[in-house]
């Protein structure tokens, strides 16, 4: 069944078919139609799930936390200052390796207040061991929410999915709103190993050392550090995890095939745009424009942002001519986020692209089509002349 | 119906916790802890932010609660106890007992905000709030619930300034379900208070005054002997709000025919923490419980 | 490629006793129960409880004759102080010195 219907509801349908059981809402620009939509699901019958309307964002990942550990599929959703609130709870979660799916819708974060789009808040959590998958459009939104809970389900690590504030929140566009009987073939009951309960009385999240230390059979149990390398190796492995869930979703639904990035005219390219989020759409416009200039320019556009595809970036990238990262968050101080994290995976590839680096849309500042033609031909031009990194786009505009 | 009155003799021998666990010897909180899951039953889920409890839990990969327990963070317990409900109910499971129990820092302070909405939004379990006056497990540094002139390991020269929360009184003003205020001198109203709270529906808030011979400066034998002074020289109360109405419990209902009370000098002395209480801050006191008594006996004879 | 299977480590504890080693080195005076003045004890039948209802640490035995777990029993002497008929001494641990300790 095709709709046409806003970003934010796209994500809120996502969420009913995959049948959330708890949703934690707090209300933050431009999130707020998503939980509102829910509210409206759930109070006409159409979901069944318990809607908690908390009191802060801390609160929202706190109900989720006791959910999932209980046994029940949950969800929130936020944006930009909402997700540094809760941001101990986000290491948390992943640390606690809970399955749960958010929205961050994404939005720059104060200071100064902004309510517009960027990328900031969501990359500001990159470290904190959630998988992180940035959608294009709507189709997109509804369907990475379905694959994102089949996959924190299979790999006990929580699902950030981001999407644009405002340029897909509140957007209208046609998609395909999957079956409910396909997507409950699709995704199974959840089931936690270790449900709070009396069934198995356990201490979820104790105290640990440094150190090993014997459990009750007298078999040394894993210290800290190790508990948070298994978090980092399975978060490599969820990479494989996550292009089997898509293959799988393409098989029953028809649509997908690139999880972890859109290549757009990247077989013979020579310079390679990157970006995350929906900038690419538009950024395959100037790949197009590009290429009657006779410039051999493609897009990838970046889903899977975390854990960084570091093996399919050098794979695809190395032996272009150049590469051009743009992005809407950095590093103060430092470089572009994507940036810094492409530039490291290129390193140690015998042929290596130049690299530029273009901040752009930060607080929601605006860009054109042109902007992205006119830094890729400047960088054709500059080549791998050393340079001051980033670029930016827009300025005093 | 009415329940029969729990006494030591007919108080279940059953243990729920473990012994050889980190509590302080002589642990006020450990031993009402001990009580209050008698009270509670196995078929429960606790859930404990950072506080000496969580200490008391253990550390991975030995605990020594003998139910489910849900560890989180500082702030969060009175929302992941939500969150924790929210799941039992979708898994249509009304039986289970949701209680979390934390400290009155976690409680007082950085946790009242996640408790406040969790009572605003009718949420259906039961919150203990461990008071040790202090932040115990850290080092004992003030908190909200910090009596005036206590001397903490940050109000170490001149005794804290500023008053305490009443905090029972500010949870009732949510108008819950069900308030309490218990003591570890008295552990056996503390079960019948659990029992009665666990037959109601929304949230129940009970406040247990729980003495730390570490954070307080006592001989770990006096644990109870404190508690109870705290109670008969009415600086302490037992009570039970229910529907906006007060009730004194009967080691405080006592106090209300009473000539005198135990002057409050004999709670105070020997706790190394009011040691450089000048008189006048006594005697300040001592005029404070006194005209509090005062209101009580007008309202309640 | 067969994906490989994930092991999940979290921090999950399961309950047993002495997390914390044996506590009943922590002591530095023991409670000795005078069953002379222990009413269950003299009254041959459940009676007072006291110790057993006061301990923070559940060491006491609720039977006839009240027992101290020595293994786990931290020495706090709230027993000794609450018993109504004084039956509990808190005698110092090293007047034990002699005992056979494990």
């Amino acid at each position: 069944m095709f709709v046409f219907e806003s970003g934010n509801v796209a994500a809120a349908t996502g969420v009913k078919l995959s049948r959330a059981q708890v949703i934690a809402a707090y209300p933050i620009t431009p999130q707020t139609p998503l939980t509102e939509k829910l509210s409206v699901f759930v109070d006409a019958g159409e979901l069944d799930a318990e809607y908690v309307a908390v009191e802060s964002e801390h609160s929202a990942l706190a109900v989720c936390i006791g959910a999932t550990s209980t046994g029940a599929r949950a969800f929130t959703a936020t944006s930009a200052n909402g997700l540094l609130y809760m941001s101990e709870q986000v290491h948390w979660t992943a640390g606690a390796r809970l399955p749960m799916v958010m929205c961050v819708v994404n939005r720059g974060v104060g200071a100064p207040w902004s309510v517009w789009n960027d990328h900031q808040d969501s990359i500001s959590q990159r470290d904190a061991g959630w998988i992180q998958i940035y959608a294009k459009d709507h189709q997109e939104i509804i369907d990475t929410v379905i694959k994102a809970y089949r996959l924190t389900e299979e790999v006990c690590i929580p699902v950030m999915v981001c999407y644009d504030g405002y340029y897909l929140s509140h957007t209208y566009m046609p998609f395909e709103v999957p079956e409910q009987e396909q997507v409950d073939a699709f995704l199974p009951p959840y089931e936690y190993r270790h449900q709070l309960g009396p069934e198995n009385p356990t201490s979820l999240n104790t105290v640990t050392l440094p150190g090993r230390r014997p459990d009750l059979d007298g078999n040394l149990a894993p210290g800290y550090m190790e508990i948070r390398r298994c978090l980092h190796t399975e978060l490599r492995q969820a990479i494989e995890v996550y292009e089997r869930v898509d293959s799988e979703f393409k098989a029953m639904f028809g649509r997908g095939g690139s999880p972890i990035a859109e290549r757009y005219l990247c077989d013979d390219a020579e310079y390679v745009a990157v970006a995350l989020g929906s900038m690419s759409n538009q950024i395959k416009d100037a790949v197009d424009e590009l290429r009657e200039e006779g410039i051999r320019a493609g897009l990838l556009g970046l889903s899977l942002y975390r854990p960084f595809p570091s093996e399919f970036i050098a794979s695809e990238l190395s032996g272009r001519k150049g590469v051009v990262v743009f992005e809407k968050a950095l590093s103060p101080g430092n470089t572009g986020a994507l940036f810094g994290d492409t530039r490291a995976a290129l390193y140690e590839c015998s042929s290596r692209p130049f690299l530029r680096n273009y901040i752009l849309g930060l607080g929601g500042k605006s860009y054109k089509t042109s902007d992205f033609c006119g830094a890729i031909r400047e960088s054709v031009e500059a080549g791998s002349e050393p340079c001051d990194h980033p670029g930016w786009i827009g300025l005093n505009r | 119906m009415k329940e029969q009155k729990t006494t030591a003799l007919n108080l279940t021998d059953e243990e729920f916790v473990f012994p050889g666990n980190r509590a302080c010897a002589g642990c006020g909180l450990s031993s009402l802890y001990r009580i209050g899951l008698k009270a509670i039953g196995r078929d429960a889920i606790l859930v404990v932010p950072p506080s000496c409890l969580t200490v008391m839990q253990g550390l991975y990969p030995i605990a020594s609660t003998q139910l489910s327990v849900l560890n989180v963070t500082f702030a969060s317990a009175a929302s992941a106890a939500s969150g924790v409900r929210a799941a039992l109910k979708a898994k249509k499971n009304d039986h289970t007992r949701v209680v979390a129990w934390a400290g009155d820092g976690g409680t007082a302070d950085i946790g009242i905000q996640a408790l406040s909405g969790a009572i605003e939004r009718g949420e259906d379990f039961l919150y203990i709030c461990y008071d040790n006056e202090a932040y115990m497990n850290t080092g004992v540094q003030r908190s909200g619930t910090t009596p005036r002139g206590t001397v903490t390991a940050n109000t170490a020269i001149h005794g804290k300034q500023q008053q305490s929360k009443d905090l029972p009184r500010i949870i009732a003003a949510h108008s819950p379900a069900y308030v309490a205020s218990c003591s570890a001198a008295y552990p056996t109203d503390f079960h019948d208070k659990i029992r009665k709270a666990l037959g109601m529906k929304g949230l129940k808030y009970i406040h247990i005054h729980t003495p730390c011979p570490t954070g307080w400066g006592i001989e770990d034998r006096l644990t109870v002997r404190l508690g109870r002074l705290a109670v008969e020289t009415g600086l302490y109360v037992l009570y039970e709000i229910e529907d906006g109405e007060m009730k004194l419990s009967s080691p405080s209902a006592k106090l209300l025919t009473k000539k005198k009370l135990s002057p409050v000098s004999e709670y105070l002395a020997p706790q190394a923490r009011f040691k450089s209480l000048p008189e006048e801050a006594v005697e300040a006191l001592q005029q404070e419980v006194d005209a509090k008594w005062e209101t009580y006996r007008s309202q309640m004879t | 490629m067969a994906e490989k299977k994930l092991d999940v480590l979290t921090s999950d504890s399961y309950a047993g006793p002495g997390d914390a080693g044996r506590t009943g080195a922590w002591r530095v005076l023991r409670p000795v129960i005078d069953y002379e003045k222990c009413t269950p004890a003299r009254k041959g039948k459940a009676a007072c409880y006291f110790c057993w209802l006061y301990c923070p640490d559940s060491v006491v035995s609720k039977t006839i004759k009240p027992e101290i777990d020595l293994e786990y029993c931290k020495g706090c002497g709230i027993c000794a102080e609450e018993c109504p008929t004084k039956a509990i001494t808190m005698t110092p641990e090293s007047s034990f010195a002699d005992e056979d300790t494990d």
